[in-house]
């Protein structure tokens, strides 16, 4: 209890200790440590299949550590019961990879859904409030489209007016800028700061898109290998000469980073086949 | 080779044992939130609109032409007898112990279930239901509930509508058709249907079957593969294990039921 505390108090909002992560035999996170204070912009990058959606999962209480700790605004997530747990969740905020709208359900009421289920608010300051959101992310026009008539980048900014409806402390984004125009990444990437600058918001962006991401980044992470291979500043990054991290930065397919999926030798293959 | 056969039996045993274990739990958890249907009636209104009403069609249609062969089938095989006026307790009998009861249900289970199997099945597979239960909202309580309930709700009701249908087809045959006396057609089914005995364990087995229909088709859904071929195994799945389930508990239910009777 008194560990809760403190830890509420002082200016930490994930904490991640030691944690072994993995599904059924293959391990994907091996002591990973990682400490986020509040208010900070943080990106997470790293090879496809490296673990990040996996670790967005942890924070979000939606996978279980092996072992180790992961505490997010200073409760242990794994020891949670599911009410705890809906209790953090109401903190937090998710954009999915692919939005994961509510087909069945209009635009306006895809990012009306978190108010009406969540607060007790009369019907018309959800409406002023879901036009807000909306406005935010530029799709005020399209409230009474269904999502299947939308775009991939419009479902995207939908998804993210959904995500930021009751204001959460923690922003967790699952490759927000793929997919999407030049313009629409702007304007998501402008929306990231500008939630974490008036509410003081915690932002983890998951994302391989590196001219944005060093634009509104306060600190970037490189996961491989399930753990924390570089924590630096963009500036770092910009400037660094490390082969991994080139790789990263210009976008080279082959390099530290491998393409390929684990697998035995192409020719091994090949030749026992025939 | 008899290793491996016992292996592969042992194997698919275990596979079963599993996956039963995994219904119980599952039903439990949707049994133990079914409550929020009645805080939230809405919810439950529009499943058993897409359940239910949207069913109507098909199951009066069937109740009706059922009926119309019945009285068909029944008028032959009475007159040999000399008691074609018995039919219309033939027919009343028939539709409400067993066939309204169990017809509606396997149309059901072909017309409403398959679809809330497709539907849930998407839902988890376009991370539908992980946002949801990101936004601390409980997709069994939101999503699965209600559909279950709606299937224990609506089933009874669509019964009720296949026997009257059904009893409708027969008096078109039997005395409009046929010319049975139209007096000793009803007279005699008044007779001999009771209420407790026939109409309430009827009622009975529907809902029964409901809570089986109900159950199998969000569980499938839930636990479909996300993939399509995931959601399409899933459906037929929930199509044939419904099917089967129904007929199965038809079987008991009547056995437990009737047995004492006569
Ligand atoms: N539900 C699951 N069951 C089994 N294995 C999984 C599951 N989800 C992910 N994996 C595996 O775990 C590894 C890490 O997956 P994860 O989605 O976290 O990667 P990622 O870093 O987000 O990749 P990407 O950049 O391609 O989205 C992958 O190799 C994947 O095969
Ligand atoms: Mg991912």
């Amino acid at each position: 209890m008194s560990v809760a505390t403190t830890d509420a108090m002082t200016d930490t909002m994930i904490e991640l200790s030691n944690v072994r992560f993995g599904y059924s035999e293959r391990v994907i996170l091996d002591g990973l440590n990682l400490k986020v204070p509040r208010g900070q912009i943080l990106a997470v990058m790293g090879g496809s299949g490296s673990g990040k959606t996996s670790l967005l999962g942890l924070l979000g209480g939606r996978n279980h550590a092996w072992s180790g700790e992961v505490r997010v605004a200073g409760q242990n997530v794994s020891s949670l019961n599911r009410a705890g747990l809906y209790g953090l969740r109401r903190q937090l905020g998710m954009l999915f990879q692919f939005g994961a709208l509510f087909t069945d359900l209009t635009v306006f009421d895809n990012v009306a859904f978190p108010y009406r289920e969540q607060t007790d608010l009369p019907e018309p300051v959800i409406r002023d409030l879901v036009l807000m959101k909306l406005e935010a992310v530029g799709l005020r026009g399209a409230a009474q489209l269904m999502p299947s008539e939308l775009s991939g980048g419009m479902s995207r900014r939908v998804a993210l007016a959904r995500a930021i409806a009751l204001d959460p402390t923690l922003m967790m984004y699952d490759e927000p800028f793929t997919g999407l125009d030049p313009i629409s990444v702007g304007i998501i990437g402008r929306l990231i700061e500008r939630l974490n600058q008036t509410f003081g918001m915690t932002s983890i962006i998951v994302t391989h898109d590196l001219n944005e991401t060093l634009r509104i980044a306060d600190r970037v992470v490189i996961i491989s290998e399930g753990k924390v291979y570089r924590d630096m500043k963009p500036q770092e990054v910009r400037e660094s000469q490390d082969p991994f991290i080139r790789q990263f930065a210009d976008g080279l397919p082959d390099g530290p980073v491998p393409f390929h999926y684990p697998s035995p030798a192409y020719a091994d293959q090949l030749i026992g086949e025939a | 080779m008899l290793l491996i056969g016992l292996e592969a039996l042992g194997a698919s045993i275990t596979r079963t044992l599993d996956r039963l274990g995994l219904a119980a739990r599952f039903s439990w958890g949707v049994v133990s939130v079914a409550g929020i249907c009645l805080v939230r009636f809405s919810l439950l209104v529009r499943e058993m609109y897409f359940s239910g009403v949207k069913s109507l069609a098909i199951i009066s249609v069937s109740g009706l032409f059922v009926g119309m062969v019945l009285a068909v089938q029944g008028y032959e095989v009475l007159q040999r007898f000399g008691s074609a006026e018995s039919l219309g307790s033939l027919v009343a009998l028939s539709l409400v112990r067993e066939l309204g009861p169990v017809v509606s249900a396997l149309l059901f289970a072909g017309r409403a279930s398959s679809a809330v199997t497709a539907e849930i099945g998407l839902m988890r597979a376009t991370e539908q239901l992980a946002a949801m239960d990101m936004m601390a909202v409980n997709p069994l309580a939101r999503i699965v509930a209600p559909r279950f309930m709606a299937a224990v709700v609506s089933l009874p009701l669509l019964a009720v509508i296949f026997s009257s249908a059904g009893v409708l087809g027969a008096y078109l045959v039997g005395v409009q058709l046929i010319g049975i006396d139209d007096g000793a057609f009803w007279s005699q089914m008044q007779a001999s249907v009771d209420f407790r005995v026939d109409v309430l364990n009827g009622l009975i087995k529907s809902v029964v079957f409901g809570v089986a229909v109900g159950l199998i088709s969000v569980f499938e859904g839930y636990h479909a593969a996300p993939t399509a071929e995931g959601v399409s195994s899933a459906t037929t799945r929930t199509v044939v294990t419904s099917s089967l389930s129904v007929l199965v508990l038809d079987f008991v239910l009547t056995v437990s039921m009737f047995r004492g009777l006569s």
